[in-house]
């Protein structure tokens, strides 16, 4: 089960998963149940319909199938199982009897997908082997996910016996055994990293297995810590030395203190100027890319510093946590193979 | 509202900009509704619109559905009550003010029946099981609250602007289509059935003559036993009780809809600048079209900028260059392997022609020529261990590898900033190719979260302040 906050990417990384976990000519299958066709538009391709579909090939001659689960379509076949409902089936359909059902009660829904996404993971062959080796969901979102899977508990509790009590047994066995995982997908912001603290404190308190925390698009570190000291300092002589608000090129500017930050600020100057990149005497190009150049770093040393506050807010939840590089190219198909070949790399199948 | 917009902006010529004060002083702005995917900074667009909206002599309140809780709190909101409030601290000095509330869709829905309906029969609608799930959980109960609120706001008539949220819908766009699927639902045939079949009538009884008595027993029992017995004749006597006002939720959701077309609605769709976030936008951009909303335009969230005049790749040629040692590449050596940096490197170096090369040549004491540098370049790593970045042999500075290194990282920072900025101008580009009709206003990135004042008073000044956007 891959959840996580809206724009996290968790469709992206259920298909990494699902490719991840298809390595070496084993099938596993990616189901989609919130209706956005996020899978298809993955794997450019047309809308996925209700079905299982190969939709992309691993390394190691792996299969990965989809399903794009349609709630309405599934109560259909539920009630089809249960109640050999024939032809009655489709005229409910047309009066607005299953999309009643399936809307009054939000819960139903959520039985109609988890029952589905079961009946696939427990789907064995003639032979008696498994059809799927892994099953992975794009699961709703980190908000709603305890009350997604835990909805089968209700259930059973409500029909006391007979064949939907017994299946939501089933699904609820399955949702809680040590065959399942939620993993949850997060950004190093603040508000995905909360909602990802909610939802563990939330799932483990309904007894279900949290796998691991997935934190997508991260960016290489491209400024040391000392580096990034040297800038802060820099920072404070500068302001202290008033050069921020000094317009360069002036005659004050030329006649700036040389302080720390003065000294820092006019190494750089020359290092710049050294490599081509202009003049490094007070107002010349070298100099005046100092400033600017020194404020991107500062702007990154604050963002670096918040990231790092999430980070030990993650690790505090003591999972496995995995690291995804945001894709250069805001994600295609071969980024999809790199996410699924990192996760592998990092150890995701152990 | 196309009106409010001035065009012209580097790069491109033809998109026009979205004049935000513009719009905000606009006494016939009358509601601003933002829309957009999740995660792009609707609500906090909306809550910077509305401080700057009342530090600009508004009297405005901001209606946010799902805020987070830092948020929430920067405009005094510590508790979900349904009732606007006033924001302490904004907009006194201008002689405008700023409410602000967080929608409670149950006790808005509560509100609705108490409305409408005597006390004996609201008090047996509000306690019945089928309700309270109706009212919590049906798919687009929050949508059609959010619209109804925004009606209840308009009426009381005590703001001349209102700023509405919308809320984090599985599609943008539910909030449109929420307050017609649940009135069509609460009037549609199936309901009528359950409610009775004597009331069902016409069409949709005949089909319900066909399916068979036999065929509904079976699927009430099944769902009986899916739901749990009694919730079917929980809907029944809900139904019975609010035969009354049936008729009222197609028509209030009508009147919503009617407002949200009325010239005093101004749109925007918020976006950050990514693909799928700006896909659904374009999405948005033409459904509002289809369904006759004015749309004022588009807001860009986290856009990076830069003051560094450098290109991506001579900042990165030049980080290389000094962690190899700080000689200049002139044309030769690495230059060539790094492509696109090469020939921009003897181009630009002299583009200012007051700090140009010679001055360079004339800073750097290590003596060298175009032709030499490979060599040069050899001479110095090998003496230098591993390759580990020194500063170069004149240089008398003790913290020379030190800012050597800073100078390498910022470079290299700057080259990834360059990159971002290419990729989030490729995706504005290609949404301004397909809606070069919507103004755009780009806001800039923050390094972090936005959870007070002075911050929704950043973003704010950001959303105003567009390049040749002054002319509004």
């Amino acid at each position: 089960m891959v959840t996580g906050k809206g724009g996290t990417g968790k469709t992206t990384v259920a298909a990494a998963l699902a490719l991840a976990l298809a390595d070496e000519g084993r099938r596993t299958l990616l189901v989609e149940v919130e209706g956005r066709q996020g899978i298809a538009q993955l794997f450019e391709t047309q809308a996925l319909p209700y079905e299982e579909r190969k939709i992309a090939v691993a390394y190691g001659g792996g299969e990965v199938y989809a399903l794009a689960i349609d709630a309405e379509r599934a109560l259909l076949d539920y009630l089809q199982m249960f109640y050999k409902l024939g032809s009655a089936g489709r005229a409910l359909n047309k009066i607005g009897a299953i999309d009643f059902a399936t809307t009054v009660a939000p819960g139903l829904r959520d039985v109609l997908l988890t029952g589905k996404a079961c009946e696939a993971v427990r789907r064995r062959d003639r032979k008696g082997r498994r059809v799927y080796d892994a099953v992975v969901m794009d699961a709703p979102p980190t908000g709603r996910i305890t009350r997604f899977l835990g909805v089968n508990d209700e259930v059973a509790g409500l029909a006391k016996i007979g064949p939907v009590h017994n299946q939501a047994q089933a699904v609820m066995r399955v949702l809680k055994s040590a065959e399942t995982a939620v993993h949850l997908v997060t950004l190093l912001e603040e508000m995905p990293v909360q909602e990802t603290v909610d939802g563990v404190a939330e799932l483990r308190s309904a007894g279900l297995p949290v796998g691991s925390v997935v934190v997508n698009m991260t960016r290489p570190q491209l400024l040391d810590t000392a580096a990034l000291d040297t800038a802060a300092l820099d920072t404070a002589a500068g302001a202290a030395a008033g050069t921020g608000e000094v317009p360069v090129g002036t005659a004050e500017a030329a006649e700036a203190p040389l302080g720390a930050g003065g000294g820092a600020r006019a190494g750089l100057a020359h290092a710049l100027s050294r490599v081509g990149l202009g003049g490094d005497r007070p107002g010349g190009r070298a100099d005046r890319l100092v400033e600017p150049l020194l404020r991107q770093g500062r702007e990154y040393a604050e963002r670096l510093a918040l990231e790092r506050a999430q980070r030990a807010e993650i690790d505090e939840l003591g999972l496995p946590v995995y690291e995804l590089g945001l894709l250069a190219d805001g994600g295609d198909l071969a980024g999809l193979y790199a996410l699924s070949a990192d996760l592998r790399d990092q150890g995701v199948l152990k | 509202m196309t009106a409010h917009a001035t065009s012209g902006r580097g790069g491109l010529a033809d998109v026009p900009v979205l004049d935000v004060d513009g719009l905000l002083d606009d006494p016939e702005t009358r509601i601003m509704v933002c829309c957009g995917a999740g995660g792009v900074g609707k609500t906090t667009t909306a809550a910077a619109l509305g401080v700057r909206a009342a530090e600009r002599g508004r009297r405005a309140v901001v209606l946010t559905i799902d805020p987070a809780r830092r948020l929430a709190q920067s405009m005094g909101l510590t508790e979900l009550d349904n009732t606007p409030r006033v924001v302490p601290g904004v907009g006194g000095e201008a002689g405008g003010e700023l409410h602000a509330m967080m929608l409670d869709m149950k006790r808005t829905f509560d509100e609705i029946v108490e409305a409408h309906a005597d006390e004996e029969r609201a008090r047996a609608i509000l306690e019945n099981p089928f309700y309270a799930s109706l009212s919590a959980g049906f798919a687009g109960t929050q949508e059609y609250m959010a619209m109804e609120k925004l009606g209840q706001l308009r009426a009381r008539d005590e703001w001349d602007l209102i700023i509405v949220d919308t809320p984090p819908s599985r599609s943008a766009l539910d909030f449109l289509d929420a307050p017609k699927r649940l009135g069509s639902f609460l009037d549609g045939p199936f309901i009528r059935v359950l409610s009775g079949p004597a009331k069902a009538g016409g069409r949709a009884g005949m089909k319900f003559v066909h399916l068979g008595m036999a065929g509904l027993s079976m699927f009430t029992g099944a769902l009986n036993k899916l739901l749990g017995a009694g919730l079917l004749r929980d809907v029944q006597t809900f139904v019975a009780a609010m035969d009354t006002m049936f008729g009222g939720f197609r028509t209030r959701a009508d009147a919503t809809y009617r407002l949200l077309q009325a010239p005093g609605t101004a749109f925007l769709v918020v976006a950050a600048p990514e693909r799928d976030a700006l896909r659904e936008a374009a999405y948005f951009v033409e459904r509002l079209a289809a369904d006759q909303m004015p749309l004022a335009g588009l807001v860009l969230n986290r856009m990076h900028g830069s003051e560094v005049g450098l290109s991506a790749e001579r900042a990165l040629a030049a980080a290389e260059n000094l962690e190899d040692g700080g000689i200049v590449d002139h044309v030769t050596g690495k230059g060539d392997l790094r492509g696109a940096g090469r020939s921009d490197v003897p181009r630009s170096d002299g583009a200012p022609p007051e700090d140009g090369s010679p001055e360079a040549h004339l800073t750097d004491p290590s003596p060298h020529a175009p032709d030499d540098s490979p060599t040069a370049h050899h001479h110095i790593s090998s003496a230098d261990h591993a390759g580990v970045p020194v500063s170069d042999p004149g240089d008398d500075n003790s913290d020379g590898a030190a800012t050597t290194l800073l100078a390498a990282g910022l470079l290299r920072l700057h080259a990834e900033r360059m990159r971002v900025l290419a990729r989030e101008l490729r995706t504005r580009d290609r949404f301004a190719a397909l809606h070069p009709e919507v103004p755009v206003a780009e806001v800039a990135a923050l390094p972090g979260d936005v959870h007070d004042l002075p911050g929704l008073r950043a973003i704010g000044a950001r959303l105003a302040d567009q390049p040749a956007g002054q002319a509004g």
